[in-house]
C-alpha cells in the first residue's frame, strides 16, 4: 500500500547510477591533467564560470522577477497577452539565441557592417559581443522564464494579498514588494534560480558559440581533446559535489520556514497602472519579448526562407516533429507522474533520508548533457549485457540488445535528466498544501486518492502546469542524451539542428529550428493559458 | 457628529451594474468599536476594505479622524491612512518568526524602541513564550493575537479586524473575543470589526451596524437592535422572538393576547388598526399563578435556562426563556406573563 | 521442478514482450556508428544497398560520445562500423581496442598509406585539407608562404584562428610537434596567438566572415567551409593559398572508418569499406561536402579542383592522434584558447 513511499529513494538510486560512473573515475590515475589543468587554464576557468553563473542569476532574477511582479500584479496595455507570451523565448534553445546574437551584432554581421559603411570608418566603441557580458546577457535572455514561470506562481497566489498587508501596516507598495512579497516568494525564486543555475553550468552549446571557456568546456576539452574520460569525469565529479552543495545551503536556510498559504488562492484583481508607468510597464515588457523571442524568431525565419526549399520535405519533418512530440509527451507524463509522488512521499513520511533523496533526484539537471548522456548509458548497456546473456544461457537464444535502443531507454535517460525540472514547480505548490487542508479534507470523510483529485489538484494544478509545461520544452530541446540513446532512425528536431550546426551549417540549421519553437507554443498555450484563467 | 474618529458619508461602490456598498453612513467615535455585521455577501467586507483603501469608491466620503480619504476624486494610499488590519486568515508572514511578525510595521523605529514595543505587545497577547516560533507553529488562537499585536503595533489610528475569529473553534471565539476587545481598549485603539456571529459582535464592540444587501439597517447598541430594531429584517436578523398579532389602541398602548402593553406604534397606524408586535424570549416569564396557560410544544435546554416553545389556546406561538429548574415537558401546561414594559411594534405585511 | 518451470515461464514471456520493443539481429545489414552527419552518408549507403542488397543501419552523434558508446557496450555492441571527420578519433578508437584491422587488397590499394593507420584498423576515405585563407585586397600572396610563417611578426593583428578547441586545429598543432618538436610548435603557436586580431572565432565560416570583411587578413580553415561560403557568395575577396608546400606540405585530416572488434556482421562491414573507398563511393563520398577523395585516382569536383592541386603533408595521420593530448595541452600552455 505505501510502495509509493520509496519512489523517491528510486529515483534517487537511478539518478545515483550515472552520478556513480562519473564518481567511480575519481581513483582512475589523471594526476598528469590536472597538474596541466592548475598549471595552465584551471583558475581562468573558474573565474570565469563564477561570474557567469553569479551574472546570470543575476539577470535571469532581474528580468524574471519583475516580469513576473508586473504581470501578476499590475495591469497595463497588452499585460494578458503577454503573461504568457513571455514564456515564449522557453521555446529557443540558448544556442540559437546564442548565434542570432553573435550574428547580428558581431563584427561581421549586418548591424556593425552597416555602421561600418555608413561611418566609412573602423568603429572601436561598438560593444564586443563575444565577451562575458555578452555571453551573460545571452543566456540571461533565454533562461530567464524559469525564474519568470515559478515567481508568477508565487505571486499570482499571493501577491495582491502580501501588498495589502504590508500597506496595512503603513508600507509603501515598493516596500511591500521588497519586504514582504519578495520574500514570500522565496521557495519559488530560488527553485527558478536553481534551474537556471544548474543550466548555465551544464551548458555547452552558448558557451561554445561564444568561445567563452567554463568548467564545463574544460570537461569536453579534456574528454574530447585529451581523450581521458576519467579526467573529465573528475571534474564533473567536482561539478556535482558543487551543485549538491548549494542546494543544501539553499534548503538549510529556508529550514524551520514555512510558506503554506491556507487561503484558497483568490484571483485578486490586478491594480491598474496609471498614466506615464502604464506605458513604461508595457514598453519594458515588449522589449524583453522582442529581445529574446521576436527578435531571434524574425532572424530564423530570414535563415529558414533561404534555406526551405534545398531542404524542406514535408514527409521527412513530419517525423522529425511526430518524434519530437512523442517523446517530450511521454517523458512529460512519465516525469511529472514521478514528481508527484515523490513530493507526495516526501511530505507524508517526511525525514532526513527522505530529504537526501529527493535532493538527490535532482541532481541530474546540474551535469554536461554528454557526461550524463553517457553515465546513463553504461549502466544500462550492462545491464542489458547481463539480460542478453541470461537469455543465451537459458534459451540459447542471440538476442543482441533487449533494452538497449528502444524508447524505454530514452525515457529514463530523460527522467534522470529532468526530474530537477518537474520538481522545483511542483514541490513549490506542494508548500501551498498546508497539514490543516489535509485535516479538513480527511474530517469530510474525503481520503487517498479522492484527497488528492479534490483538495490538493486545483491547488497543486499551477505547479503541475508549469512543471510539464517546462519538462516538455526542456526534453524537446535536449540533444546529448537524445543522440546517444536514441533508436536507429529515430531522428528528432533536435538532431536535425544538432547534425547541421555540427558542420557549422547554422542558417540551414534554421529550419528545424523554428519547427522546435513552433512545437514548443503548444504545451504553452495548452498548459499556461489554462492556468490564467 | 464632529467628535468622530471615522466617518462614513452615503458611501456607494458598485461594480458594473451591481452595487455593493448602497449609500452607507455611519460614524465612530474615538476609543469606540464598531462592528459590521451582516451574512455573507451583505458587503460588509467590502466596506472594510474601502475604509482600509484597498477598494476605491463610487460616490460618497470616507474621512478618517477630519481628513477625507476616500472622496470622489481622491484616494489617499492605503499606506498613509494609518489604519491597521487584521485580516481573516491572518496573513501572517511564514517566513518570519512571531517577533519579527509583530515588529514588521516599525521598521521606522529605532531598534531599542522597536523592540520595546514588541515586547509590551507580547506580554500584551500573552505570547512571550513563543517569540522565537514561526507561524506555522503556533495554534490557530496564537496566530490570531499574532495578527493582532502585529496590527496594533504602529497604534494605527484605527485598527480594522475582518471576521478575525472565524478561524477558531467556537470555545476560543467567545474567550478570545472578550481578551480581544480589552486588549483593544487597554490600547485606546479604535476599531471597526466585521462578523456574521452577532455574538462575536455583542460580545466586542459598542456599537453595530447591521448590513444587509449593502444598506446599514440599523447603526445602534446592542441592547437597542435587540430590544429596538428598526424594522422587522433587523427584528428577525438579531437574537429570536415571534411576531403576535395586536390591535393599536392609543398613540403609546397596543393591545395584544397576553394583555395591553406599552410600545411604539409604528407611523400611518391609527388606533383600531392592527399591528405586529415583537415578543422575545425573555418578554414572557414563567408564572405558575398566572391565569395565561400555554401549552409547551418543545423544549431546548440550555444550561442556565431552558427556551420553551409554546401554544397559546388561540394557536399563538410564543417563545420563552426560563430558569432551567423549570423543567416541563411538551404538551404539559405552563402559566406565563409578560415582564416587558416596551414593546416594538410592525405594520403587518 | 514447479520453480523451475515458472521461471522459463516468466522468461519466456519477458522476452517475448521485450522483442516488441527491441531491434533484432538481422542477418544482411551493416549497423554503423557515424560522426559524420546523415546528409553526408546517407547517399553512399543507399548506393551501397541498390549494390548489394545490404541494408545499412546507422545513427549519428559526436565523436567522443560514439567512442565511449562504443566502450561501454563492450562486446555486446551493435556497431559493426565506426566513422569518424578526423583521424585522432580514429586512432583513439584503435588505442582503446574498438576497432579491429582488416587486411584488404582492395583498401590498400585505393587508399594512400599516409591516410590509414599503419595497423589497418582504420581507414582515410575523404581527405580535408587545412589551409591558409586570405583576403585578396590586403594580402599579396607573395607575403604567404607556411602555417609556421603565419607566427612572423608581420601578421601581428592580422591572423584569425578558429577556437583550440576544434580538433581540426589539434590535429593540426599534432602533425607540427611530430615534424618540429615540442619547442619549435610552441613557439609557433604562440606566435600565432600574439598575431591574433580577435580572440579565436568559434567556427571557421565565422573566420572566414572575418577574414572577408577585414578585420583580419589570414586565416586557416578547412577547405569545404571556403567552398560553402564561395557558392553562396562568389564575390567575396577570398583566396585559397597552399601553404608549405617547398617543405612538409598541406595539413589534412580525414573522414575515415575503421570496422569494429566485436561487430556481428564483419564480412558486410568489410564490404562497406571497400565499397566506400571505391571509386562508385568516393566521388559522392567527397563531393557531397566539398571534399577531396582519399583515393589519389579520383578527381574532386570541378569546383573544388578550381583551386589548384597541392602537395599534401605525408605524415602517417595517426601521428594527428598520438600526438593530440600533447598538442591540447601545448595550446592551453601559450594561451591558445
Amino acid at each position: 500500500m505505501t510502495i509509493w513511499r520509496f519512489i523517491p529513494f528510486a529515483a534517487a538510486l537511478l539518478v545515483l547510477a550515472p552520478v556513480a560512473v562519473i564518481f567511480s573515475a575519481f581513483f582512475a590515475p589523471a594526476d598528469e591533467i590536472w597538474q596541466h589543468l592548475i598549471d595552465t587554464t584551471l583558475t581562468t576557468l573558474l573565474i570565469n564560470t563564477f561570474w557567469l553563473a553569479c551574472g546570470v542569476i543575476a539577470g535571469t532574477a532581474l528580468l524574471g522577477i519583475s516580469l513576473a511582479w508586473l504581470t501578476s500584479v499590475y495591469e497595463f496595455p497588452g499585460c494578458g497577452f503577454f503573461s504568457w507570451a513571455l514564456l515564449l523565448p522557453l521555446a529557443m534553445p540558448a544556442y540559437v539565441i546564442a548565434f542570432v546574437a553573435l550574428g547580428l551584432l558581431d563584427f561581421t554581421g549586418p548591424i556593425q557592417t552597416w555602421l561600418r559603411a555608413w561611418l566609412d570608418s573602423e568603429i572601436s566603441w561598438f560593444p564586443e559581443i563575444r565577451s562575458r557580458p555578452g555571453v551573460i546577457v545571452v543566456l540571461t535572455f533565454a533562461f530567464y522564464p524559469y525564474v519568470y514561470l515559478l515567481a508568477r506562481n508565487a505571486f499570482l497566489s499571493q501577491g495582491k494579498r502580501s501588498l495589502e498587508v504590508a500597506q496595512s501596516l503603513g508600507l509603501t507598495r515598493r516596500q511591500g514588494f521588497f519586504k514582504v512579497a519578495l520574500p514570500m516568494a522565496r521557495p519559488w525564486i530560488a527553485g527558478g534560480l536553481m534551474l537556471v543555475l544548474m543550466e548555465t553550468l551544464a551548458d555547452f552549446g552558448t558557451v561554445a558559440v561564444f568561445n567563452y571557456n567554463t568548467f564545463t568546456t574544460a570537461i569536453y576539452k579534456t574528454w574530447f581533446g585529451m581523450f581521458s574520460l576519467s579526467a573529465a569525469s573528475q571534474l564533473a565529479s567536482v561539478l556535482i559535489i558543487l551543485v549538491f552543495a548549494v542546494i543544501v545551503l539553499e534548503q538549510h536556510f529556508r529550514m524551520r520556514m514555512r510558506y503554506a498559504e491556507s487561503k484558497k488562492s483568490q484571483r485578486a484583481q490586478r491594480i491598474p497602472l496609471q498614466g506615464a508607468d502604464k506605458w513604461l510597464a508595457a514598453s519594458f515588457v515588449v522589449s524583453v519579448f522582442f529581445l529574446a523571442f521576436l527578435l531571434p524568431l524574425i532572424q530564423l525565419s530570414i535563415w529558414a526562407v533561404n534555406s526551405l526549399a534545398a531542404d524542406f520535405d514535408l514527409t521527412q519533418y513530419g517525423e522529425f516533429l511526430w518524434h519530437s512530440l512523442a517523446l517530450s509527451g511521454s517523458a512529460t507524463v512519465l516525469i511529472t507522474l514521478t514528481v508527484i509522488t515523490m513530493v507526495y512521499a516526501a511530505r507524508r513520511f517526511p525525514g532526513i533520508a527522505m530529504r537526501h533523496a529527493v535532493r538527490t533526484a535532482t541532481i541530474g539537471y546540474a551535469l554536461p548533457g554528454t557526461v550524463l548522456a553517457i553515465g546513463v548509458y553504461t549502466p544500462m548497456v550492462w545491464l542489458d549485457g547481463k539480460l542478453s546473456d541470461w537469455v543465451l544461457q537459458w534459451f540459447q537464444l542471440e538476442t543482441g540488445q533487449l533494452i538497449q535502443g528502444t524508447l524505454i531507454t530514452m525515457l529514463i535517460a530523460y527522467l534522470i535528466r529532468f526530474l530537477a525540472v518537474g520538481h522545483y514547480p511542483i514541490d513549490g505548490a506542494m508548500q501551498r498544501v498546508t497539514h490543516h487542508i489535509d485535516e479538513a479534507a480527511m474530517s469530510l470523510g474525503t481520503h487517498g486518492w479522492g484527497m488528492i483529485r479534490k483538495i490538493h489538484f486545483p491547488i497543486l494544478k499551477p505547479g503541475v502546469f508549469t512543471a510539464a509545461t517546462l519538462v516538455f520544452i526542456d526534453v524537446m530541446k535536449e540533444m546529448p542524451i537524445t543522440l546517444m540513446t536514441r533508436p536507429f532512425g529515430w531522428d528528432t528536431l533536435s538532431v536535425r539542428i544538432y547534425s547541421l550546426t555540427s558542420e557549422g551549417q547554422w542558417e540551414r540549421a534554421a529550419l528545424p529550428a523554428i519547427t522546435l519553437v513552433a512545437a514548443g507554443l503548444i504545451p504553452i498555450l495548452f498548459f499556461m493559458r489554462r492556468t490564467e484563467e | 457628529m464632529s467628535g468622530a474618529l471615522l466617518q462614513l458619508d452615503h458611501v456607494m461602490q458598485s461594480y458594473g451594474a451591481q452595487t455593493i456598498l448602497d449609500d452607507l453612513t455611519f460614524a465612530l467615535e474615538k476609543g469606540g468599536i464598531g462592528c459590521l455585521l451582516g451574512a455573507s455577501g451583505c458587503g460588509k467586507t467590502t466596506a472594510l476594505r474601502c475604509i482600509a483603501g484597498f477598494e476605491s469608491i463610487s460616490t460618497g466620503k470616507v474621512i478618517l479622524n477630519g481628513v477625507c480619504v476616500s472622496c470622489a476624486e481622491f484616494s489617499m494610499p492605503p499606506e498613509k491612512r494609518r489604519v491597521g488590519m487584521v485580516f481573516q486568515d491572518y496573513a501572517l508572514f511564514p517566513h518570519l518568526n512571531v517577533a519579527e511578525n509583530i515588529s514588521f510595521g516599525l521598521y521606522r523605529l529605532p531598534r531599542a524602541e522597536r523592540n520595546q514595543r514588541v515586547e509590551e505587545l507580547l506580554h500584551i497577547v500573552q505570547l512571550t513564550a513563543v517569540v522565537d516560533r514561526y507561524p506555522h507553529e503556533l495554534s490557530g488562537g496564537q496566530q490570531q493575537r499574532v495578527a493582532l499585536a502585529r496590527a496594533l503595533a504602529p497604534k494605527p489610528e484605527l485598527l480594522l479586524l475582518d471576521e478575525p475569529f472565524s478561524n477558531l473553534d467556537v470555545s476560543l471565539r467567545e474567550q478570545l473575543g472578550v481578551e480581544v476587545r480589552d486588549i483593544i481598549k487597554s490600547q485606546g485603539a479604535t476599531a471597526i470589526l466585521v462578523t456574521h456571529d452577532q455574538a462575536e459582535a455583542f460580545a466586542i464592540a459598542d456599537k453595530i451596524g447591521v448590513m444587509h444587501q449593502g444598506r446599514i439597517q440599523q447603526w445602534d447598541s446592542a441592547f437597542n437592535l435587540y430590544h429596538r430594531p428598526n424594522n422587522r429584517y433587523v427584528a428577525n436578523f438579531i437574537g429570536q422572538g415571534v411576531f403576535v398579532p395586536g390591535i393599536v389602541i392609543d398613540s403609546r398602548h397596543i393591545s395584544i393576547e397576553l394583555g395591553v402593553v406599552a410600545g411604539d406604534i409604528p407611523p400611518q397606524c391609527i388606533p383600531g388598526n392592527s399591528v405586529d408586535v415583537l415578543l422575545r424570549p425573555d418578554d414572557v416569564v414563567h408564572d405558575d399563578t398566572s391565569a395565561t396557560q400555554a401549552a409547551v410544544m418543545h423544549q431546548s435546554f440550555r444550561g442556565a435556562d431552558i427556551l420553551y416553545k409554546l401554544k397559546l389556546s388561540s394557536g399563538t406561538e410564543l417563545l420563552a426563556l426560563v430558569s432551567s429548574h423549570h423543567d416541563h415537558k411538551a404538551g404539559e401546561k405552563i402559566g406565563i406573563k409578560l415582564t416587558t414594559d416596551q414593546v416594538v411594534a410592525f405594520a403587518p405585511q | 521442478m514447479s520453480h523451475l518451470i515458472s521461471a522459463r515461464l516468466i522468461s519466456v514471456l519477458l522476452l517475448a514482450s521485450s522483442l516488441l520493443i527491441a531491434p533484432l539481429a538481422v542477418a544482411e545489414e551493416v549497423i554503423v556508428y557515424s560522426a559524420r552527419i546523415e546528409q553526408l552518408i546517407k547517399p553512399m549507403f543507399d548506393a551501397f544497398t541498390h549494390e548489394t542488397g545490404i541494408k545499412v543501419k546507422y545513427t549519428t552523434d559526436n565523436e567522443g560520445a560514439l567512442l565511449a558508446r562504443l566502450q561501454a557496450e563492450g562486446k555486446n555492441t551493435p556497431a559493426d562500423m565506426l566513422i569518424t571527420v578526423d583521424a585522432g578519433n580514429l586512432w583513439a578508437a584503435a588505442q582503446s581496442g574498438l576497432l579491429k584491422p582488416v587486411r584488404s587488397e582492395l583498401l590498400e590499394n585505393n587508399i594512400p598509406p599516409h591516410l590509414r593507420d599503419p595497423d589497418h584498423e582504420w581507414f582515410g576515405l575523404s581527405v580535408r585539407a587545412r589551409t591558409i585563407i586570405y583576403n585578396t585586397k590586403k594580402v599579396n600572396p607573395s607575403e604567404l608562404s607556411t602555417y609556421e610563417d603565419l607566427a612572423d611578426p608581420k601578421w601581428h593583428k592580422r591572423l584569425c584562428l578558429r577556437s583550440s578547441k576544434k580538433v581540426y586545429n589539434q590535429s593540426l598543432v599534432a602533425m607540427m610537434l611530430a615534424e618540429h618538436g615540442a619547442a619549435d610548435t610552441e613557439k609557433v603557436v604562440k606566435g600565432w596567438v600574439a598575431n591574433l586580431a580577435t580572440p579565436p572565432l568559434p567556427d571557421d565560416t565565422k573566420a572566414l566572415e572575418y577574414v572577408a570583411a577585414g578585420k583580419c587578413d589570414v586565416t586557416v580553415v578547412n577547405t569545404y567551409y571556403f567552398g560553402r561560403l564561395m557558392h553562396k557568395d562568389p564575390d567575396l575577396p577570398l583566396a585559397v593559398f597552399w601553404p608549405n608546400q617547398q617543405s612538409t606540405g598541406v595539413h589534412v585530416n580525414v573522414s575515415g572508418a575503421g570496422i569494429t572488434r566485436y561487430g556481428r556482421n564483419q564480412k558486410n562491414a568489410v564490404k562497406l569499406l571497400e565499397f566506400l573507398s571505391s571509386s562508385k563511393a568516393q566521388n559522392l563520398f567527397a563531393d557531397l561536402n566539398m571534399e577531396y577523395p582519399a583515393n589519389p585516382a579520383i578527381k574532386p569536383d570541378t569546383f573544388v579542383a578550381g583551386w589548384g592541386t597541392f602537395k599534401q603533408n605525408p605524415l602517417n595521420l595517426s601521428k594527428a592522434g598520438e600526438l593530440q593530448t600533447t598538442a591540447v595541452k601545448l595550446m592551453d600552455r601559450v594561451g591558445y584558447q
